[in-house]
C-alpha cells in the first residue's frame, strides 16, 4: 500500500532544559560552553554521601510550562530514581519523576496549512541531565573511547510527553515550533537545539486507515533540529510502509537518525534490558505544592502566543501570515505591541517594516531583538514623517538603517543628512525643467512614442535632486511638461 | 513467590553489571534462594489499604534558591580520576565491538 | 596520671585548668594505638601528623578561650566518613586509594570544634555485616577477647573506645551497626532519630535507614559528643529542623514516674539465658528507682529483619552503582568495552557480602517483583512504625536487649547468611521506624563478654532516652575496660 493509505502515529518526548541559574540538586552553574569538568562539584559529579537538594526555581518553572500548555498542577509529587549504567550518568542513576510527576494532561494547539490542530500533553515531570560524552571517532560505534564532560550533568530538565495525537512529519515539526514558541514566551528554556537545551525522540507507527489499533512502533533519537525531525520521521514512515507492504518483520526497536545519510540506523547495542527498577528517591522528600503557589504563577503568565496570534488578527486585522511571524517570538511581539501602541494609524505599515527591513538587519548584524537600538517611539515617529511627506518610502529606507546603527531620532538624521523630500511644487518643476534640458535624446524618444524612457527620465530627477523629490511629484509633474512640450511641437 | 533460577541470576547479574564466575552464580543462586526463603514471611502479613513509607522523616517541601555556588577546582575533580585525558574522564568504547 | 583512664568530662576540666595539653592527650593516645594496633587492627589508616597539628590548634583556641566543650578530645571516625583528602575506604578494595575533595557535614563540626581526629577506623565492606569480618583489610579484633569479633559494621570505632585508643568514635548504623558492636564491646552507643545528624558526606548503605552516631564509654560522654553533631544541615534534604538541646543537660533528670515498657516479641527463645538475666536485671534497676514497668506489644517485630534486608538491600544496589571505574575507585584492566570494564571493575572491587545484596536488591526492584518485594517490606515497614506509635501513646522508652547472645567467635557465622543477619534481630525496628536507641553496657557473661541492653524512645526524645540510660549506668556501675595484653 501506499503511505497515503496508512494513517502515520506520532508521538514525541522533548526535553527542554530549564533557564536556571543553578543546577537542579547542587548549585553548580548551568551556564554553557564552559572547559570540560569546571562546572562540577561533588554532587553533580556523584562522589559517594553526596546528596542532592531540590532547586526552587525548577519547580516553579515546570509549574509555569504545565500551566502554558493547560495541565493539571498535581499538588503532590515525588522524585524516583530511575537505574541505569552509563559511562555519563555520575550515579548510574537518574533522579527523575515516575509515577507522579508534577503535570499531566494538558494539550496545545496549533495550525497546519489553516487548518487548527490539538495534541494532547500526557504529562510534563522534572529530571536530570547526564553528563556528555565525546566519542574518539567520527561516531559512537567506532570509536575506541570515550570522554566524559560532567559540566552538564545535574541540569534541571522537563520532560513533556505528548499523547500519540501527531499525524504526519510536518505536523510535529510543528508542534515542535510551537513548544519552543511557549517555551521561550514563558521564559522557562531558551530552547536552543544546536545547544542541546531542546531535544526529541519520537516514536512512530503506521496503522491501515480507517483502523484503530496501533502497529508496532519504533523510537528515534538523534533529530538535531527542526527540520531533523521532520525529515527522519519522513523517512522512517517510508520504512515503515514499505516493511508493511512486503510483509517482513517490522522490529520495534530504537533507531538514530543519520543526518549525513539522511536515513534511520537500528541502535544495536547489546538486548538493552529496559528495567529501570524505579523507586523512590530516599534522599528526596516529596513536593506538596500549595494552591496559592500555583495561582501566583498562573496569574504571572504572560500572553500566550495563540492567545497573541488571535488578538493580532482580531484587534490589529493583521493577516495571519504576518501574524505568525511576530508572535512566534515574544521579545518580537513585545517590540510589535509597542510601536503600534504609539503608531496606530496602520498596524499593516508596522507590521511590513517589521517583517521587512527590521527582520533583515537583525539577522545581518546577528542581534537579538532587545538588543537593537531603535525604540518603538522613534520607529513611530518615523512612519508619522512618512505620512506626512517628509520622507519618501525610499529615503525612509535609508533613515531607518541608520536608525538601527546609530538609534539616534529620525528627525535628527534627516535634518543631518539634509534627506527632506522635496514637495515644493516649484523646486520639482525646476528640477524637472532642468532634466529636460540635460537630456534631449531620451526625451525625444519618449515623445516618439518610447512610454518606458519615461522611468529613465524619473530616476534622472530622482538623481538630480539627490534622491530627495518626492517620486509622485516627479512622476506627475515630468508628464505634464513632456505633455506640455509634446502639445507644442 | 517462586524460588530464582540461575537464568535470572545471570540477569540480575547483568542488570547489576556484575562479573560472576560460573561458581559464583552456583553460590548466588544457593544464597540468594535461602535468602529469599527468609523472605516468604513477609508473605503472612496483611498490608491491605497499608500505605508504604519510604522515608522515615515527616518532611516536605525542602527546597533550596537558585543561587549559584562555587563549582570545584578541577584538579579536586580529577584528584581520583582512574584515567583523566586533558580535563576529561576517558572511558573505553561504549558500544562492543561486534 | 593515667590520661587514658580519664573521662571525657575530666579531660575538659584538666584542659580548661591548663593543667593538661591537648597535645598531651592526643600523645598519649597516640602511643596506646602503636602499642595495641598489631593486636587490634581497629584502623584502616592513621593520621598522627594531622591530630598533632589539630591539637597544637585546639590547645590555642583554649588558650584564647574560644573553644567548646569537646575541644582539644581526639576522635576516631568509621572509614565510610568523608574526611578530606585522606583516605575514605569504606573498608572496600573499591576505595582501597580513594581521597575525598570533601569533608562530611559531621567532620567539618568536628574540625570547628577543635577535635584532633585519630585515623579512620576499620568496618564492614560499605557498612554491610555485623561482624566486621568483611573488610578488606582483615577483621577488627573484639578487645575483650581476640577470638572474637567486636560486632559490626562499625566495630573499629567500637574497638578503639572499648581499648583506649581513643575517648571518643563516631559510626554509623543502618540495622544496628552501632548498637550491636557497643554491645558486643560494652560501651554506649546510639543510633539518633533519623534525620538528627547530617548524612552529607557519609557514604550511604540504605539512605533511608543510616544514621551517624556516637560511641563513648558512658553516657554522658556520648551525651556531649551527640550535641555535637545532631545540627540541622542545608545540604542534606532529609535533616529536621527541629532545635536541638543540650543533651548532656536532660541526664539527671529522675526516672520516677517513668513508664518503661517491654515488648514480649524481645523475649524470645533464642535468647541467650544470661543476656536475657542481665537486661532484666537493669529493668529491675529502674523500677526501684521509681519507674512503672508496663508489658508492651510490638506485634510486627518478628518480621523487621525480613523487611530491613529487603529495604536495606534495594536501597544499598541502587547506591553502590556508581562504583563503576568511571570517575573515581577501582578500575579493572579489562577495558575491552565500557560495559566488560563496569562488569569486572565490581566483580574486583566488591567482596562476596556486597555482591550477594547488590543482587538481592536489585532482584526485588526489578520488573516483576517491585511489588512482591519492596513494595511490600515497604508497607510492612508502615506497620511496624505503627507498632511503635500505639506503643509510645502507653509508655515513654522501651527496653530490650540489643542482641540475642555476646559476641560471637570469627568465621563463626560468616558463611551463613541468614545466621550472621540475626544478629540484627532486635535492632533493625528502630532503623525501619526511625526512632533513636542507644545501646548500654548491661553486664558480663560468665565467659567474661559484655551484654548490651538497648534503650529505644520515640522520635527526637533522646533526651529521655539519655536519662533512662544515665539512671541505669548509676545503678548497675560500670562493667569495666578489658585488659588488653600488649
Amino acid at each position: 500500500m501506499p503511505l497515503e493509505d496508512y494513517t502515520i502515529v506520532i508521538g514525541l518526548e522533548v526535553h527542554a532544559e530549564l533557564a536556571t541559574d543553578s543546577k537542579l540538586f547542587c548549585g553548580c552553574s548551568t551556564s554553557f560552553g564552559s572547559e570540560a569538568n569546571t562546572q562540577i562539584c561533588p554532587r553533580c559529579l556523584g562522589l559517594p554521601g553526596t546528596l542532592p537538594v531540590l532547586n526552587k526555581k525548577a519547580v516553579e518553572y515546570a509549574v509555569r510550562a504545565g500551566l502554558a500548555l493547560d495541565c493539571k498542577i498535581n499538588k503532590f509529587s515525588k522524585f524516583d530514581r530511575k537505574n541505569y549504567f552509563y559511562p555519563d550518568l555520575s550515579k548510574a542513576y537518574q533522579i527523575s519523576q515516575y509515577d507522579q510527576p508534577i503535570c499531566e494532561h494538558g494539550h496545545v494547539e496549533f495550525y497546519v496549512g489553516g487548518e487548527k490542530k490539538v495534541v494532547g500533553i500526557t504529562r510534563i515531570h522534572l529530571e536530570e541531565e547526564a553528563g556528555k560524552s565525546i566519542h574518539s571517532g567520527t561516531s559512537i560505534s567506532d570509536s575506541d573511547f570515550s570522554l566524559e564532560d560532567y559540566n552538564r550533568s545535574g541540569i534541571p530538565l522537563i520532560e513533556i510527553v505528548s499523547e500519540p495525537d501527531i499525524r504526519s512529519p510536518e505536523e510535529a515539526r510543528i508542534y515542535m515550533e510551537t513548544l519552543r514558541s511557549i517555551l521561550r514566551y514563558i521564559g522557562v528554556s531558551d530552547c536552543k537545539m544546536e545547544e542541546g537545551s531542546l531535544r526529541c525522540d519520537a516514536n512512530i507507527s503506521l496503522m491501515p486507515k480507517g483502523a484503530t489499533v496501533f502497529g508496532t512502533r519504533t523510537e528515534i533519537k538523534n533529530m538535531n533540529s527542526f527540520r531533523a525531525v521532520q525529515k527522519a520521521l519522513e523517512y522512517e514512515a517510508e520504512r515503515h510502509a514499505k516493511l508493511l507492504d512486503s510483509g517482513e518483520k517490522l522490529v520495534q526497536e530504537t533507531r538514530t537518525w543519520d543526518d549525513n545519510l539522511g536515513i534511520t540506523l537500528s541502535m544495536r547495542s547489546k538486548e538493552e534490558a529496559h528495567d529501570y527498577r524505579y523507586f523512590p528517591e530516599p534522599d528526596l522528600v516529596p513536593v506538596i505544592l500549595e494552591d496559592e503557589f500555583v495561582t501566583d504563577i498562573k496569574n504571572s503568565l504572560p500572553e500566550l502566543p495563540a492567545e497573541k496570534f488571535r488578538r493580532y488578527l482580531e484587534e490589529f486585522g493583521l493577516p495571519e501570515y504576518d501574524a505568525e511571524l511576530i508572535t512566534a517570538d515574544r521579545d518580537l511581539a513585545e517590540y510589535f505591541e509597542a510601536v503600534v501602541a504609539i503608531y496606530n494609524k496602520d498596524y499593516k505599515a508596522v507590521s511590513n517594516w517589521i517583517m521587512g527591513e527590521f527582520m533583515r538587519l537583525m539577522n545581518e548584524q546577528g542581534i537579538e531583538v532587545g538588543e537593537v537600538k531603535i525604540k518603538p517611539e522613534d520607529f513611530a515617529a518615523m512612519l508619522k514623517l512618512m505620512d506626512e511627506g517628509v520622507i519618501s518610502s525610499k529615503i525612509a529606507k535609508v533613515v531607518f538603517e541608520e536608525m538601527f546603527n546609530t538609534g539616534k531620532e529620525p528627525k535628527t538624521i534627516v535634518g543631518e543628512k539634509g534627506l527632506v523630500q522635496i514637495s515644493d511644487s516649484s523646486a520639482i518643476e525646476q528640477i524637472v525643467a532642468d532634466v529636460i534640458k540635460d537630456n534631449p535624446g531620451p526625451v525625444a524618444e519618449y515623445l516618439g512614442g518610447k512610454d518606458k524612457v519615461l522611468g529613465f527620465l524619473v530616476g534622472q530627477v530622482m538623481k538630480l535632486s539627490k534622491g530627495k523629490a518626492n517620486p509622485q511629484m516627479a512622476n506627475e509633474f515630468l508628464k505634464k511638461a513632456l505633455a506640455e512640450l509634446s502639445k507644442n511641437q | 513467590m517462586s524460588s530464582i533460577t540461575k537464568e535470572t541470576v545471570c540477569y540480575v547479574a547483568d542488570l547489576a553489571r556484575l562479573y560472576l564466575t560460573d561458581e559464583e552464580i552456583e553460590q548466588m543462586t544457593e544464597s540468594l534462594n535461602k535468602i529469599l526463603e527468609f523472605e516468604e514471611q513477609l508473605n503472612s502479613v496483611n498490608t491491605d489499604n497499608v500505605e508504604p513509607m519510604a522515608h522515615a522523616v515527616p518532611l516536605n517541601n525542602v527546597m533550596r534558591e537558585d543561587v549559584v555556588e562555587e563549582s570545584m577546582p578541577i584538579r579536586e575533580a580529577m584528584l581520583n580520576a582512574p584515567d583523566e585525558v586533558e580535563g576529561f574522564f576517558r572511558v573505553p568504547r561504549i558500544i562492543e565491538k561486534d | 596520671m593515667d590520661i587514658l583512664k580519664k573521662s571525657v568530662l575530666e579531660l575538659r576540666e584538666l584542659l580548661d585548668k591548663g593543667e593538661i595539653s591537648s597535645r598531651e592527650i592526643v600523645q598519649a593516645y597516640i602511643d596506646r594505638i602503636e602499642k595495641t594496633e598489631p593486636k587490634l587492627n581497629s584502623f584502616v589508616t592513621l593520621t598522627f601528623e594531622e591530630a598533632l597539628k589539630d591539637a597544637d590548634r585546639a590547645d590555642e583556641m583554649i588558650r584564647n578561650k574560644t573553644h567548646t566543650t569537646l575541644t582539644g578530645i581526639p576522635i576516631a571516625l568509621k572509614d565510610n566518613i568523608s574526611t578530606y583528602h585522606v583516605k575514605t575506604t569504606c573498608s572496600s578494595k573499591m576505595l582501597e586509594n580513594y581521597r575525598p575533595p570533601f569533608d562530611a557535614t559531621v567532620v567539618e563540626l568536628i574540625k570547628q570544634a577543635g577535635m584532633p581526629i585519630l585515623g579512620k577506623t576499620n568496618m564492614d565492606e560499605f557498612a554491610m555485616g555485623s561482624s566486621t569480618e568483611t573488610s578488606y583489610f582483615g577483621p577488627t579484633k573484639n578487645p575483650w577477647n581476640l577470638e572474637y569479633v567486636p560486632g559490626g559494621s562499625s566495630g573499629g570505632s567500637a574497638a578503639s573506645v572499648a581499648a583506649k585508643q581513643a575517648p571518643l568514635a563516631l559510626g554509623t548504623d543502618t540495622g544496628g551497626s552501632i548498637r550491636q558492636p557497643a554491645a558486643f564491646t560494652g560501651i554506649v552507643g546510639i543510633k539518633p532519630t533519623y534525620g538528627l545528624v547530617s548524612r552529607y558526606g557519609v557514604v550511604p548503605f540504605a539512605s533511608s535507614l543510616d544514621q551517624v552516631g556516637p560511641f563513648a564509654r558512658t553516657v554522658a560522654e556520648s551525651a556531649a559528643l551527640l550535641s555535637l553533631i545532631a545540627q540541622y544541615d542545608k545540604y542534606d534534604s532529609t535533616s529536621l529542623n527541629n532545635p536541638r538541646p543540650d543533651y548532656l543537660r536532660s541526664l539527671e533528670k529522675d526516672v520516677k514516674g517513668l513508664r518503661v515498657g517491654v515488648p514480649k516479641e524481645f523475649f524470645i527463645d533464642g535468647l541467650d539465658a544470661e543476656v536475657e538475666q542481665a537486661v532484666r536485671k537493669a529493668v529491675k534497676a529502674l523500677e526501684d528507682q521509681g519507674a512503672e514497668i508496663v508489658d508492651i506489644e510490638l506485634p510486627h517485630s518478628d518480621k523487621a529483619l525480613a523487611t530491613y534486608y529487603i529495604v536495606a538491600t534495594a536501597e544499598c544496589s541502587s547506591n553502590l552503582a556508581r562504583f563503576d571505574g568511571v570517575r573515581f575507585g577501582h578500575r579493572s584492566e579489562n577495558t575491552k568495552d565500557s560495559v566488560t570494564m563496569f562488569k569486572h571493575t565490581r566483580a574486583e572491587g566488591f567482596g562476596p557480602e556486597v555482591k550477594r545484596r547488590i543482587m538481592l536488591g536489585t532482584y526485588a526492584l526489578s520488573a516483576g517483583y517491585y511489588d512482591a518485594y519492596y513494595l511490600k517490606a515497604l508497607k510492612v515497614r508502615r506497620l511496624i512504625k505503627e507498632d511503635f506509635d500505639k506503643a509510645f501513646t502507653k509508655v515513654d522508652v522501651i527496653i530490650t536487649p540489643t542482641t540475642p547472645s555476646t559476641a560471637f567467635k570469627f568465621g563463626e557465622k560468616v558463611q551463613d547468611p541468614i545466621a550472621m543477619y540475626l544478629s540484627d534481630v532486635f535492632t533493625t525496628t528502630a532503623n525501619l521506624a526511625g526512632i533513636p536507641a542507644l545501646s548500654m553496657p548491661a553486664g558480663l557473661s560468665s565467659n567474661n563478654l559484655p551484654i548490651g541492653v538497648q534503650i529505644i524512645a520515640p522520635s527526637l526524645a533522646e533526651e529521655v532516652m539519655l536519662s533512662t540510660a544515665y539512671s541505669i549506668e548509676k545503678a548497675l556501675g560500670s562493667i569495666g575496660l578489658p585488659e588488653l595484653e600488649v
